[in-house]
């Protein structure tokens, strides 16, 4: 039985509303809110990065997992913000843990879908006995251009899961992956914001690789919707994840406990990996979960999973993704905002 | 000595948070040391220090040192850990006319200093509001 041993999310405290965005820019803030479905978004704090995130998320999962980290032979964080252009964010990670330094680490990128392709590999290398334990972190501080569309959305938060044989918490019954070129949003070598195509990013990008990667994997597991207990599908802004989810025949119910956006933002890489610790957080012994990521680019992975009676166990060891979002909220203006950010630019 | 040998050194304590516990007299020393200042004894045990703690006394730099001014003002503090464990980190994510002496902390892995725009990046330990 291989799949999950332990999982956890890390939320940073510092918020901005919808409003406080679109007041800078002339925007309408009801128009945002109803068409994005969107309240408010996280926003890291200065001294905050996808390895400082990678390593609070992973803390959290080995609470859960209560293994020796020295017994993890995969390291692997999957992000857009990765703070070096050449160093990796998972060589800090490992050392963190102390899971150096017999261990193979690597860092992905693919668009928001990074995270979930670590988890794809960590749990392949656990499953053909190549490492005892795997680990995958889905992280980001997302950029989004002043006065975007992105800015509203674009935040900060990531999810960690440790994949093993023993004590699984939640089994991987099934994977699937959809692909193909499709150039929808990118971000070219030097610039600080990533482009997008606009409409495109919808019918030919993100729902047809989500609906393609759902369908697919639905179809390879002998399953239909009405299979599962709850689907998790990646988060661009409030209303693509309960779009997607209807379009694939998914109730609201089914899709609710992971659909964190109109109060966390876009995590992008962390995105679709913090909705499946959230369905975790409520989900009970039996429940089936369908999580779908999708990364621009584009491609979408699918992973069925199956929830044991470890979930029991170990749930409480740390804390839940909702109750990190309710807890410790600090507000922040758009000029606090854009320090933090470093969206000011100052004198040399 | 290079920014990054430092920083490589320094790493058990800043990222693992590695103390030394002196096994004749359980003195914790953080940064660990070679001799325990209690009872002289030169072996000790390495420790993690726990991630929580309280706030044995702090202050507010308003003058920061060049590579913190667009942090300041910002509050350091002193973390009571438990077993007699004591750290001196920053105080973040936090109002900072509402710290009181006794509040409860968690400790947290952050960056610390960016070596300019082109260099390594250091990380270690603050403690943020529990």
């Amino acid at each position: 039985m291989v799949g999950i041993i332990g999982y956890g999310a890390y939320v940073p405290r510092h918020r901005i509303r919808v409003e406080e965005i679109a007041k800078v820019w002339g925007a309408d803030a009801p128009s945002y809110k109803r068409g994005l479905m969107l309240e408010e978004k996280t926003v890291p704090a200065p001294d905050q990065d996808t390895i400082t995130i990678s390593v609070e998320a992973t803390k959290n999962a080995l609470k859960r997992a209560n293994i020796n980290p020295a017994e993890i032979g995969c390291v692997y964080i999957g992000s857009e913000s990765h703070p070096y252009a050449v160093k990796p964010s998972g060589t800090t990670l490992a050392e963190v843990i102390g899971a150096t330094p017999d261990v193979h680490c690597a860092d992905f990128e693919f668009a928001c879908k990074a995270g979930s392709e670590g988890m794809f590999v960590a749990y392949g290398l656990v499953k053909a006995g190549l490492v005892k334990y795997g680990l995958a972190v889905g992280a980001d501080t997302s950029q989004g251009a002043p006065g975007d569309a992105l800015e509203y959305a674009a935040a900060a938060g990531g999810a960690a899961f440790l994949f093993g044989t023993e004590r699984v918490i939640a089994t991987i019954d099934e994977t699937f992956s959809y692909m193909t070129d499709t150039p929808d949003f990118w971000r070219r070598e030097y610039q600080h914001y990533p482009q997008h195509a606009g409409r495109f990013t919808g019918d030919p990008s993100y729902f047809k690789h989500v609906t393609g990667s759902a369908n697919g994997i639905m179809e390879k597991a002998g399953m239909t919707p009405q299979d599962f207990n709850y689907v998790i599908c990646h988060q661009p802004n409030g209303k693509f994840p309960q779009r997607v989810g209807k379009m694939l025949g998914f109730t609201r119910e089914q899709i609710e406990p992971g659909w964190l956006s109109p109060i966390l933002g876009n995590t992008y890489s962390g995105s679709s990996p913090m909705g499946l610790a959230s369905t975790l957080d409520i989900a009970k012994p039996g429940d089936r979960i369908l999580m779908v990521s999708y990364g621009s680019g584009s491609g979408s992975d699918s992973f069925v999973l199956t929830v044991t009676d470890q979930i029991d166990q170990v749930r409480d060891l740390a804390p839940h993704v909702r109750a990190q979002l309710a807890a410790n909220k600090n507000y922040i203006d758009y000029g606090t905002y854009a320090k933090f950010r470093h969206k000011i630019l100052k004198a040399e | 000595m290079s920014t990054s040998a430092k920083l490589k050194r320094e790493m058990p304590q800043r990222y693992r948070m590695e103390a030394g516990k002196c096994t004749t007299c359980g003195y914790i020393a953080f940064p660990p040391r070679s001799i325990c200042p209690e009872c002289q004894a030169r072996e000790f045990d390495t420790v993690i220090l726990p991630d929580e703690g309280t706030i044995l006394t702090h202050t507010v730099i308003r003058v920061a040192p060049s590579q913190f001014t667009d942090e300041a003002p910002y509050a350091i503090a002193i973390i009571e850990l438990g077993e007699g464990a004591r750290v001196l980190c920053q105080l973040v994510d936090c109002d900072l006319e509402q710290i009181a002496i006794g509040d409860p902390v968690k400790i947290e892995f952050r960056r610390i200093q960016a070596e300019g725009k082109s260099g390594v990046l250091f990380y270690g330990y603050k403690a943020v509001p529990a």
